[in-house]
C-alpha cells in the first residue's frame, strides 16, 4: 500500500507470543474511538494470520493492512464502531 | 377416481386457492422474514460463546485452555472455563506456580521411559521447558490466568473436587468463580458454539 495512513496509536508487542499480540490489539483497540486506526508492532510470524483472523471474526474491527518489515510486523487495524 | 376425493392438485385447487390466502401468505412471509432475522442475530459472531473444561494440571495442558479462553475473549465471545479434578490446580495460586511437566510416558521426551522414571526427571523436564517458554518470551500460567481474567473469562472451580482435593475458595486466584457444579457446566455448554475438553 502506497498511501501513508493515519494511525491513531501504535501498540508495541514485538517479542511477545500468541496469544498476547491479538490479547493486546484487542485491549487496545477498546480504548480508541470509531475511525481510530491501531498500528500493531509484532515479531510473532503467526500474528499475520492471528491478527488477519481476529479482525475477520470480531464485530466492529477492520483491517487494513499488513506489512512485513525485516523482523517485524506491521498490522493495521482500523476500529469501525 | 371418484370426484368427491379431495383432489392433490390435478384440476388446480391451488392455484384457485391462492388468490384469497395471498393476504395470509404475505402475512406469514413476513413472519419468516422476522424468524430468519431473529436467527441470523442470535449465530452473529460477535455473540458466540465457548465452554472449555479443564481437567489436567500438568504444566503443559495448563496452556490450551488459558491461550483459547483469552483469545477467544478478544474474539468478544463469552467464555466460561470449568477447571475440575487436577485442572483446578491451574485456578491454584500457589500450585499454578509449581505445575510440573511429565517426563514419564510423554514421546516427545529425548529420553527412553526407563530414564525418565528416575527422580528428579519431572522437575528437570519442567525446568527446560521453563527455560524455553522464558527465552521465546511465551507468557507464563500466571499471565495468562490474569490476562483471562482481566478479559471477563469465566474461570470456574468445580465445587465437588475442590472438596475432594479439600482446597479452600481462598487457594484460588482472586476473580475464580466456586460453588458452580456438573449441571452449571452442562447449561454453559448446552449454550456453546464450542465445547471442549482438556
Amino acid at each position: 500500500m502506497s498511501e501513508e495512513l493515519d494511525i491513531t496509536e501504535t501498540l508495541d508487542v514485538k517479542g511477545a507470543s500468541c496469544p498476547m499480540p491479538v490479547v493486546k490489539t484487542k485491549s487496545a483497540i477498546d480504548e480508541l474511538e470509531a475511525d481510530a486506526i491501531l498500528e500493531v508492532l509484532a515479531t510473532d510470524p503467526g500474528s499475520m494470520s492471528d491478527i488477519d483472523g481476529w479482525a475477520e471474526g470480531t464485530a466492529g474491527v477492520e483491517l487494513v493492512d499488513q506489512r512485513e518489515d525485516g523482523d517485524v510486523y506491521r498490522h493495521y487495524v482500523r476500529k469501525t464502531n | 377416481m371418484s370426484t368427491d376425493t379431495p383432489s392433490s392438485g390435478e384440476d388446480g385447487v391451488g392455484e384457485d386457492d391462492l388468490p384469497e390466502d395471498r393476504e395470509e401468505l404475505v402475512t406469514r412471509l413476513a413472519e419468516l422474514e422476522a424468524t430468519v432475522a431473529d436467527l441470523e442475530a442470535e449465530t452473529a459472531d460477535d455473540g458466540k460463546k465457548m465452554t472449555i473444561i479443564a481437567t489436567k494440571g500438568t504444566f503443559d495442558m495448563a496452556y490450551p485452555p488459558l491461550i483459547l479462553a483469552s483469545t477467544a475473549a478478544a474474539f468478544g465471545w463469552e467464555v466460561v472455563v470449568f477447571h475440575t479434578f487436577w485442572g483446578l490446580d491451574i485456578l491454584h495460586e500457589e500450585k499454578s506456580r509449581d505445575l510440573k511437566l511429565s517426563a514419564v510416558g510423554n514421546p516427545s521426551m529425548p529420553m527412553p521411559n526407563a530414564l525418565a522414571a528416575l527422580p528428579g526427571m519431572d522437575r528437570m523436564a519442567t525446568r527446560m521447558m521453563e527455560q524455553r517458554i522464558d527465552e521465546n518470551n511465551t507468557a507464563t500460567v500466571e499471565e495468562l490466568i490474569e490476562t483471562a481474567i482481566d478479559q471477563e473469562v469465566e474461570l470456574q472451580a468445580c465445587q465437588m473436587t475442590v472438596d475432594l482435593m479439600d482446597y479452600d475458595e481462598d487457594d484460588f486466584y482472586d476473580g475464580v468463580t466456586v460453588g458452580v457444579g456438573a449441571a452449571t457446566a452442562l447449561q454453559h455448554m448446552a449454550e456453546s458454539d464450542v465445547q471442549l475438553l482438556v
